[in-house]
């Protein structure tokens, strides 16, 4: 309680003949008005989420007309169905039947209505998957580092400060650190283009976000915790595995895959990185090239023809379930973590 | 927890009272080492940043001088006749990042104040997790949006918009990052303690009198904070505009034609194949060490504010 007072009140307190309004029932108006704005400022915001959400499934939903079950007559990947009731006659059927959900288990095309996005879904999986194995390790070693070994020295200090400069950052400039880093500098290993370039880029640009939410769960594990390891003799690592760790974990993972479902919807570093745009196979390895669901969208969306918006809206519907589904995996670990601190 | 849980009888006592703790001392400093090298990894990001954009931006210069960069008044680097006035590009990234503010603002503050001043418990519980959505709808959602929803309506309205506008980018630009200022400045109106208000009560204030006049300067540098980081996002955002505004660079503050951002440039290059080396190749790392200097200059000029405007309560 220093100088708590904003300068508005100290002038008024200090001239109140001329700012004082008596006139109350004017300044209760004024008041109403108010608060009607701001809950005008949060129902906007809802009716543009809830106008995209609705917009996008009335151009897209469409898209996704019923799964035909037939024939394997194109080689395209589908789920097999193989029960006996289904062949009457073992001679009519050259390959196995098959249940096919169009535009999920296509490739993309140049007809807009035979592309699909199965190359971007695979690859969506594909890099996710992958950043998981990177980022998790690092940012949560990152993490325990930072919060439980590292005393406060202007080292650590820096680290801090150059993590939390790091998230102003733009994410087209990991993009470009990328392209000059991954594809130019590590070709050899990364393969240039590759799913594995794409999926070190995407890393780097979610590890603050893993780092700050493992500092963040390992601060609201209580100190009692690794005091009573301690006192058992134990070491630091052997408390921080046996004792800490389990208990912080819900919330490393809440931050995890919040930062996962940033890096699924990211665009601009992988475009800037040379993900391609057109994939009509799977990625086999590492170094192979791969495309994924956002970009998917963007070429679709970038296109002139009406037809390909309507392919870009069913992509935004696959990606944004696949997005939903994974805040309510966080939100729903948060709660048991919230449970069980209580 | 230690693993020297039974000694054998032969030890001599001494071992039973120290036991030899060696080899885990060694994992201990073993993961230390690993996890230190670890937390090097953001600063080795850093690090890699800035080399990576000096260095083509460097190389970028001894090709076209800094001079001509700076007073060209056209962006055409992959002609024959090129020139490289970066404000071309700056204009239309200043004009669609001053409207997501102008939209961005007021939405987001008067939100965060509905949200810590006004909402009940359980509308606030309900509100929360919306806001949080669209934070994280991806941003080539919103490009979707603006091009296919926004600015078809908004043409209905303004005879002479074009299909590719930086008003409608900007517009969804602003309601993209509305989330962001509503929880960040949320948090520091949240931080302002209760017995402000009650003085300004106590003083005959009504409650907007006591938010407008007290609260909201006492959480000034938070605001301010969260702002600044708004606009250094909306400047950074890549696909609403590319999708949005178009990729016709133009100098001049018209919002109802195509314009390119610095980003958007970056990625037209970026979906061309541009060969290791090229004069387009290191444009694009020329843009992007531009987009970096302003976005931290602005970081920089939001770390001093609020260390000079900050309110300490107890």
């Amino acid at each position: 309680m220093t100088r708590p007072v904003a300068p508005s009140v100290q002038e008024e307190s200090a001239e109140p003949a001329n700012n004082f309004d008596p006139n109350i029932s004017r300044r209760y108006l004024f008041d109403k008005i108010f608060v009607s704005l701001t809950w005008l400022a949060v129902a906007i915001s809802i009716v543009v989420l809830a106008a995209l959400l609705i917009d996008v499934l009335i151009d897209g939903l469409p898209r996704f007309s019923r799964p035909f079950i037939g024939t394997d007559v194109k080689n395209a990947p589908c789920l097999r169905l193989t029960p006996p009731f289904l062949v009457t006659h073992p001679d009519e059927f050259t390959g196995a039947a098959c249940l096919k959900w169009p535009f999920i288990m296509d490739f993309p095309s140049r007809r807009a209505d035979e592309a699909g996005l199965l190359s971007a879904l695979v690859g969506t999986v594909y890099v996710m998957v992958l950043i998981a194995a990177i980022a998790f390790p690092v940012g949560v070693g990152a993490g325990i580092f930072l919060e439980e070994f590292a005393t406060d020295n202007w080292w650590t200090r820096a680290i801090e400060i150059n993590i939390s400069n790091l998230a102003g950052v733009p994410s087209i400039i990991y993009g470009l650190l990328g392209l000059a880093a991954f594809v130019r500098l590590m070709a050899p290993v990364t393969g240039g283009r590759s799913l594995l370039t794409g999926a070190l880029t995407l890393s780097l640009l979610i590890l603050p976000v893993i780092i700050v939410a493992t500092r963040e769960a390992l601060r609201a594990v209580p100190d009692s915790l690794r005091q009573a390891g301690f006192a058992l003799g134990a070491t630091r690592w052997q408390v921080i595995w046996s004792h800490v760790l389990p208990v912080a974990m819900p919330g490393i993972l809440t931050g995890t895959i919040l930062g996962l479902s940033r890096a699924i919807g990211e665009t601009a570093p992988l475009i800037t990185i040379g993900a391609l745009t057109f994939i009509s196979f799977l990625p086999d390895s590492l170094q192979s090239p791969f495309t994924v669901l956002p970009i998917q969208i963007y070429n679709w969306v970038s296109r002139p023809q009406t037809a390909f918006h309507i392919n870009a809206a069913a992509g935004i519907i696959v990606l944004m379930v696949v997005l939903l589904a994974m805040n309510a995996t966080a939100i729903f670990l948060r709660n048991k973590f919230q449970q069980k601190i209580q | 927890m230690t693993s020297e849980t039974s000694p054998s009888p032969s030890l001599p006592l001494t071992d039973l009272w120290r036991p030899n703790r060696q080899l885990n001392r060694r994992i201990e400093l073993a993961v230390k080492s690993v996890f230190a090298l670890f937390a090097f990894v953001s600063v080795a990001t850093t690090s890699g940043i800035v080399l990576s954009l000096i260095f083509e931006t460097i190389s970028f210069f001894q090709e076209v001088p800094l001079w001509r960069f700076l007073t060209d008044t056209k962006w055409t680097p992959l002609f024959a006749s090129a020139q490289f006035g970066i404000f071309v590009l700056i204009s239309a990234t200043v004009m669609t990042s001053v409207i997501a503010i102008v939209v961005a603002l007021p939405l987001g503050l008067l939100s965060a104040v509905y949200l810590s001043e006004y909402a009940p418990t359980k509308v606030r519980a309900f509100l929360k997790p919306i806001l949080e959505i669209l934070a994280g709808v991806p941003t080539v959602v919103f490009g979707y949006f603006a091009l296919l929803f926004v600015t078809p309506i908004l043409q209905q309205f303004i005879p002479g918009l074009q299909g590719f506008n930086a008003l409608s980018a900007g517009l969804v630009l602003g309601v993209s990052i509305t989330p962001l200022v509503a929880s960040l400045s949320e948090d520091a109106i949240y931080a302002v303690p209760q017995s402000l208000r009650d003085g300004s009560y106590a003083l005959g204030a009504t409650k907007r009198e006591t938010i407008v006049s007290v609260v909201l300067p006492a959480a000034l540098s938070g605001i301010v904070a969260s702002l600044i980081l708004a606009i250094s996002r909306a400047i950074g955002e890549t696909m609403i505009v590319t999708l949005a505004a178009g990729q016709n660079p133009r100098l001049g503050l018209n919002p109802f034609v195509p314009v390119m951002t610095m980003t958007a440039y970056i990625v037209q290059v970026s979906l061309g194949d541009t060969p290791a080396g090229s004069l387009a190749y290191k444009t694009i790392f020329a843009v992007g060490m531009t987009l970096f200097l302003i976005t931290l200059g602005l970081n920089i000029f939001s770390y001093w504010f609020v260390r000079r405007f900050r309110e300490k309560y107890e």
